[in-house]
């Protein structure tokens, strides 16, 4: 069953619904109701996709989706769409940059923010085979297909997608955010600098394994994220590297900021989301060696 | 309902509450006040109108329940217990830290206990979800729940409200604990909340109101409920908050407090046990 608040032309659910009109039920703009009516639906045994915007997924309905879905660990799959500050016009109240914090400190809840359209079917079908809730993230604005290349490994949940070798500094990766790290990393190879590039998908359960190894090669860091660098992506590696190899870390999101109206590659350019700041931030992890 | 009947569900109720004040006495808190008022409910709920096995509580297609009000935890218990899902004895280990009896429902550890509530608002929809379910894959179970008369003021049970009315959830039926206390004082002083009948029917609603100790009124509206199509039915049932023990009815302080042991022993007396059980029952605890 999918699930929408009002958001369906918007979020998209719009397509299933034409497809399976007796599947598709619209809770109106009442995200909390929605996210416990899911949590209803999965302990019968069938599994509901809910869908709103991030902001109102992640935010309003947080608290459903802790006590009525996490603790339980009820199979609900909830499909955030419109997250972070690629959002545009819509301004700050629409541009949540705090999903990843607030999703990821949820015992048990599995997150994950697709790079692009083919990682993005791969995400929603590993979702519905997975058992628990799962918080899938995506973005408005359109990408390129980054992940479609031959040597990509399969998409797994729990596991990073080695995208780039290299053996400089590792850029980690996640969402909008990773074509903008590719294209960090071939200006820094003009310059003789070799970035890896991990695609790091599932920001939960992290791919430790992954990091700690990219590390050991490049022995430094940078992240990149669409979203506040506290609490996200950033967070997340930099607490894994410093429990298992400690390098040094940069990174690079919105700096604990709100966003703001204006078109989308304006705002990518007054945040910092752009290529030329990961490579900024890659010779500063590199001038942080030892 | 034939007056045989009548005494044996007032005497399983009579044990309800006797497992409710066995809990929380043993945990040294908890909330006796609105556990003890839905005794009848919860107790007609599991012993006549619910199809349920306690050999089979997950079974796929049977009825299921929601405990809104999900704080009054030692209520669904002590009715659990009395009807076999697990050991009445178990009821003293409520609150304490090696027990699967949380201080709020955890429907992973506790058999019998549809869905995880505590958090008030949330178990109402939560009871729609599973309502929606079981129409869309066309099944005939029905779904109870329990609301607070202070829950009520959560936006989120409107939300539902408004939900269950939208999609004709017939199977679905939610009791409101009219009992006129929550924890700042009375319901019309903290945040009034009434009329529920006039707000549930409002929302599109079939509206039923009852006594909440009658068993008569009680089962008259359940049988009512199955026979309306298309709305969802809203129970709005009066009640004395701490019915049954004496110093907790209509006394707002025992909304979410312990007796200790001597209003302990009072309260049992209330609910008819003999000197001799009640001495029983410290032996017992040794």
């Amino acid at each position: 069953m999918v699930l929408d608040a009002d958001l369906a032309q918007a979020t998209k659910t719009c397509l299933f619904a034409k497809e399976h009109p007796d599947r598709f039920f619209d809770c109106g703009i009442a995200e909390g109701n929605m996210m416990s009516v899911a949590a209803g639906i999965a302990s019968t045994g069938t599994i509901p996709f809910v869908s709103s915007f991030a902001m109102f997924a992640a935010g309003r309905a947080f608290e459903q989706v802790r006590n009525s879905v996490a603790y339980p660990h009820l199979n609900v799959k909830i499909g955030a769409t419109h997250a972070g500050i690629t959002v545009g016009e819509d301004g700050a109240t629409h541009q949540c940059c705090e999903d990843f914090a607030l999703m990821r400190v949820i015992p048990g809840m599995t997150v994950i923010c697709p790079a692009d359209g083919p990682e993005t079917y791969a995400a929603v079908e590993a979702a519905l085979k997975w058992d628990g809730p799962v918080y899938l993230r995506f973005g408005r604005f359109a990408v390129p297909e980054v992940t479609a290349g031959e040597g990509v490994a399969p998409f797994e949940i729990g596991k990073g997608r080695l995208l780039r070798e290299g053996s400089d500094v590792t850029i980690v990766a996640i969402g909008y955010m990773v074509h903008l790290a590719l294209e960090a990393a071939e200006i820094l190879a003009a310059e003789g600098i070799f970035a890896e590039v991990i695609d790091l998908h599932t920001l939960k359960p992290i791919d430790a394994e992954l990091l700690v190894k990219s590390v050991e090669k490049t022995g430094a860091v940078v992240t990149a994220e669409e979203h506040n660098i506290i609490g996200g992506l950033g967070s997340a590696v930099s607490e894994t590297l410093a429990e298992n190899r400690p390098v040094p870390v940069e990174r690079v999101g919105v700096r604990d900021t709100f966003g703001r109206s204006g078109k989308v590659p304006q705002l990518l350019e007054l945040y910092g989301l752009t290529s030329a700041e990961i490579v900024t931030r890659a010779k500063a992890a590199i001038a942080r060696k030892n | 309902m034939n007056q045989a009947e009548k005494t044996v569900l007032a005497e399983t109720a009579n044990r309800v509450r006797i497992g409710i004040l066995d809990g929380v006495y043993n945990a040294g808190c908890g909330h006796p006040g609105g556990s003890l008022s839905i005794a009848e409910l919860l107790t007609y709920l599991y012993f006549k109108e619910m199809k349920i096995d306690p050999a089979n509580p997950k079974a796929a297609d049977r009825d299921r329940f929601v405990l809104s009000k999900g704080h009054t935890a030692p209520a669904l218990y002590a009715t659990l217990a009395e009807r076999g899902f697990f050991p009445v004895e178990e009821l003293k280990t409520l609150r304490k830290i090696d027990s699967r009896l949380q201080g709020h429902p955890d429907m992973k550890g506790i058999p019998g206990v549809d869905m995880s509530t505590g958090s008030l608002g949330l178990g109402i929809s939560a009871a729609c979800g599973m309502a929606l379910a079981g129409k869309t894959a066309g099944k005939d179970y029905r779904v109870y729940t329990v609301l607070g008369d202070g829950e009520s003021e959560e936006g989120q049970v409107w939300e539902a409200a408004m939900f269950a009315a939208h999609y004709k959830l017939d199977n679905l039926v939610a009791i409101v604990d009219w009992n006129g206390l929550q924890i700042d004082g009375t319901v019309e002083e903290v945040m009034n909340p009434t009329p529920h009948n006039l707000k549930f029917s409002a929302f599109g609603w079939n509206v039923i109101s009852i006594n909440a100790h009658d068993f008569d009124q009680i089962e008259a509206a359940f049988a009512a409920a199955r026979q309306v199509k298309g709305k969802p039915t809203a129970i709005i049932a009066k009640s004395i908050k701490g019915k049954g023990v004496s110093y907790m009815e209509n006394a707002v302080q025992w909304h979410g407090a312990a007796p200790k042991e001597d209003l302990y022993r009072v309260g049992l007396a209330d609910l008819g046990l003999s000197p001799e059980e009640i001495e029983g029952r410290f032996k017992q605890n040794g």
